[in-house]
């Protein structure tokens, strides 16, 4: 037996989209905190944290795209009809999301309102619209064949309203830490109390997804709660727990009382990769659940190969270059600088 | 009806959607080449009238690059979305170009773009110089792969269909499929050409105000050299890829003609104007000119070329809407032939910044590029039409079952926010281009070092908000 393509491609695009919820997730999460923070100054020093690489971090939302089309087409074309809605929902608010970072600072006083509630608005409805799409995905889909054979609202249910709220409290913690991370005095001592009460929801939110999902679906159910399930489980709501502990921790200044730098954006970052990890181990390894299988999805082998050369050579000079881009952004972002 | 209703909407979705987006990196990609060529004339001439020019173009720049990449995110997701048919029996071929795209491409130009509009004052100009060269290799790499996809749908090779799905045998076919190579030229000076009419109107518009200045004379300048020799190097490309497009897809070709039958042992005549209608399948009220088809398509007085008569009807692409869009492209370039030697001849007699006729069709020539190059993909696919992979699977079987009612609130939603948010970033481009090139600082590194980014557009100073009545 040869190298296992398919196995590799869903990696591939695992983590492709991983980077996207952390990296657009924190992104995301200003347009969400706009409301919390109603100052035009302090809301353009937000923006100006992440004005040199939102276009970087949503360009991992077209590479998993364009992966999922190369390796997976079955699975593209079934997943993307099936949630033609929250897609169309989540691309419209990115659109307003990114043209709202463009346009806020140029627009005249008297229109720069309506960009600000664009960009907010448009982070509200793409957060919304994958955590939607993320509960219809993990509830399944009807299908006969090649295509979708459900409705256009059969992604619309009460669990996947639930996660649509959820993902948004996942990227406002991410992007109150991140912020945290950024900035310093009256708009990081603000992040550090919104972070401080979003962990408990977040933490609420978990628990409840973690119900829900094996209550619903027999299947997952028993995955989790029979051998070797249970092993492979038992680490993870135990994490969940222990990160968002010490998260509250460092956000209320640990022993010592100092505040805190990167370490509630790394914990953030942490706990939404167990949460991701802890969906794919329940769904492992349906690309179209609750039925079809990466494998009986997955492209030609000469399709998956070709492809697979460019990403294992260039993925890594990406992640290199990129990391350059933040490090020549580093360090925290004032109020004397940037834009005015 | 109700199986041809979806089809039409959700062609009118892709076509409005890639429309809007196409103008973008159209630009992106010229803009991206002719900055790349100020900062390296900067630094080799050490003249500040280049730095000023990169500022006041990377302005432009990055207003139009985030309207790009918030439209083509559209792109990548509306395949799977509104052409399920197509993605899954076509992905094993499309899906790894795309992918190689955003691999070598997209990612290129996000991650050295930051760096390229904040990062003047944060890196050395030879590492700036170096992202700014990133930035324009990645606008044409992402154009050569999405152009190989594009032309393999349009003259596919290098794969068979195993299982109701196409698997590719061979790469270098698939990629350097027949139409590839003249479509790549073609779109390539396209993007150049629209670009140096958009920077040949924006000089010639500030010459116009008396806005005279060594900045707007030297765009002005670089611009009608430009168009000067791009001109007439896409009107013999566009040749090429005609002749190419009559050996693989003569359908087409005698769509865009208007062309029906041939007289036997008869040259072809050029029908000039005319109405080709499909029902009656013939051209009304053709003015032609005899021998002159035979002389454009075949290169000879007498030679013949497939008229659409001679294919099914079921199989002939709709030649009222090519025969327009063709000949709109075609006397839109003479014009820019014409404005290429027209800025050449007054270059010579010395009244190339002074002669305000000729200023004004500078001017007025502005967005020609732009409607030329869409009207050039409508034709080349509509004629491509009934097939989305040319000969191999036609588009009614490409399309997502959805209901009629949610492609007809989708394309509605689309057609609002396409119009509201990008007719604003089209006027906010306006408002960048008009604002007087003014001279920079004395020096870049002379500022505050520790000065932060902002976000693309704060890359510019403030503009006022009338820039048009304060500069009169």
């Amino acid at each position: 037996m040869g190298i296992d393509l398919s196995l590799i491609w869903v990696l591939i695009i695992g983590f492709g989209l991983m980077m996207y919820v952390v990296m657009d997730g924190f992104d995301l999460g200003i347009g969400i905190l706009f409301p919390f923070v109603p100052q035009t100054p302090q809301r353009d020093l937000m923006v100006n944290t992440v004005a040199p690489v939102w276009d970087g971090n949503e360009t991992w939302l077209v590479l998993g795209g364009a992966g999922l089309l190369a390796a997976f087409p079955l699975a593209y074309s079934v997943l993307l009809s099936a949630l033609y809605v929250p897609i169309l929902a989540m691309l419209l608010g990115l659109i307003l999301r990114g043209v709202g970072f463009e346009f806020r600072f140029k627009a005249d006083e008297s229109h720069r309102p309506v960009w600000d509630i664009a960009f907010c608005a448009g982070s509200y409805v793409a957060a919304f619209a994958q955590g939607a799409a993320l509960g219809a995905f993990i509830n399944g889909f009807v299908v006969t064949g090649p295509t979708y054979e459900g409705g256009a609202m059969d992604w619309l249910s009460p669990f996947s309203v639930f996660t649509g709220f959820g993902v948004i409290v996942s990227y406002a913690l991410l992007g109150s830490t991140w912020l945290t991370m950024k900035t310093e005095g009256e708009l990081q001592g603000r992040m550090i109390a919104i972070a401080r009460r979003i962990v408990p929801v977040l933490l609420f939110g978990i628990a409840v997804v973690s119900l829900w999902t094996p209550l619903a679906h027999g299947a997952i159910a028993q995955r989790w709660f029979s051998m070797p399930g249970i092993v492979l489980f038992a680490p993870v709501p135990i994490l969940v727990v222990a990160t968002c502990w010490q998260l509250l921790r460092l956000l209320t200044g640990g022993a010592d009382g100092k505040v805190p730098g990167a370490g509630p954006f790394l914990l953030a970052l942490f706990l939404l990769f167990l949460g991701y990890t802890g969906l794919a181990i329940s769904l492992w390894p349906h690309i179209i659940p609750p039925n079809v299988t990466f494998r009986e999805a997955a492209a030609p082998v000469q399709s998956q190969g070709f492809a697979l050369v460019g990403a294992l050579l260039i993925i890594p000079m990406i992640l290199v270059y990129t990391g350059w881009a933040y490090y020549v952004f580093r360090g925290k972002v004032t109020g004397s600088e940037g834009y005015h | 009806m109700s199986n041809i209703d979806p089809l039409l909407l959700a062609r009118a979705q892709f076509g409005f959607t890639i429309s809007f987006h196409i103008v973008f990196p159209a630009i992106t990609i010229g803009l991206g080449s002719y900055l790349a060529v100020l900062e390296g004339l900067w630094l080799i001439r050490k003249d500040p009238v280049y730095l000023d020019l990169y500022q006041f173009w990377s302005r432009a720049f990055a207003v139009n690059f985030a309207m790009g990449v918030v439209s083509g995110l559209v792109m990548a997701y509306e395949f799977g979305t509104n052409w399920s048919g197509f993605s899954s029996f076509a992905g094993g071929i499309t899906g790894p170009l795309l992918a190689y795209e955003v691999l070598t491409a997209f990612f290129l130009e996000a991650g050295f773009l930051g760096v390229m509009l904040f990062g003047r004052n944060k890196v050395g100009p030879g590492l700036h110089f170096f992202a700014t060269l990133m930035v324009a290799a990645g606008t044409i790499v992402s154009m050569t792969w999405i152009l190989a996809s594009n032309s393999w749908m349009q003259t596919p090779q290098g794969y068979e269909i195993i299982d109701g799905r196409v698997v590719p045998t061979d790469w270098l076919k698939v990629i350097f499929n027949p139409s590839f190579p003249y479509r790549l030229v073609h779109m390539g000076l396209a993007a150049y050409l629209a670009t140096a009419l958009f920077v040949g109107a924006t000089g010639a518009w500030h010459l116009l105000k008396y806005h005279d200045n060594p900045r707007v004379r030297t765009m002005f300048s670089m611009a009608m050299w430009m168009i000067l020799i791009t001109a007439p190097l896409q009107i013999l490309a566009g040749d090429q890829q005609g002749l190419n497009t009559l050996e693989y897809q003569p359908a087409k070709v005698a769509a865009m003609e208007g062309y029906w039958s041939n007289t036997p042992g008869d040259g072809m005549a050029e029908t000039l104007f005319g109405w080709p209608d499909m029902a009656e399948q013939k051209t009304l009220d053709a003015v032609e000119v005899p021998h002159l088809g035979s002389l454009i398509l075949t290169h000879s007085w007498d030679g013949q070329i497939k008229g659409l008569d001679d294919f099914p009807a079921q199989d002939r692409p709709d030649a009222t809407i090519l025969f327009w869009t063709f000949r709109l492209m075609v006397g839109l370039a003479m014009l820019m032939l014409l404005l290429g030697l027209g800025g050449a001849w007054f270059r010579w007699r010395g009244t190339l910044y002074d002669n305000r006729l000729f200023l004004r069709f500078a001017t007025v020539m502005g967005p020609t590029g732009i409607i030329a190059m869409l009207a050039g993909w409508i034709t080349t696919e509509v004629g491509r039409q009934p097939w989305v992979v040319y000969g191999v699977m036609r588009t009614a079987d490409a399309v997502s079952h959805h209901s009629v009612q949610a492609m007809t609130v989708s394309l509605a939603v689309f057609v609002v926010v396409y119009c509201a948010v990008f007719g604003t970033g089209l006027s906010y481009l306006v408002r960048v281009v008009t604002t007087v090139p003014d001279r920079g600082p004395a020096a870049p590194n002379a500022e505050d070092p520790t000065h932060r980014p902002a976000r693309p557009l704060s890359a510019a100073p403030d503009i006022d908000p009338s820039p048009i009545q304060a500069a009169e």
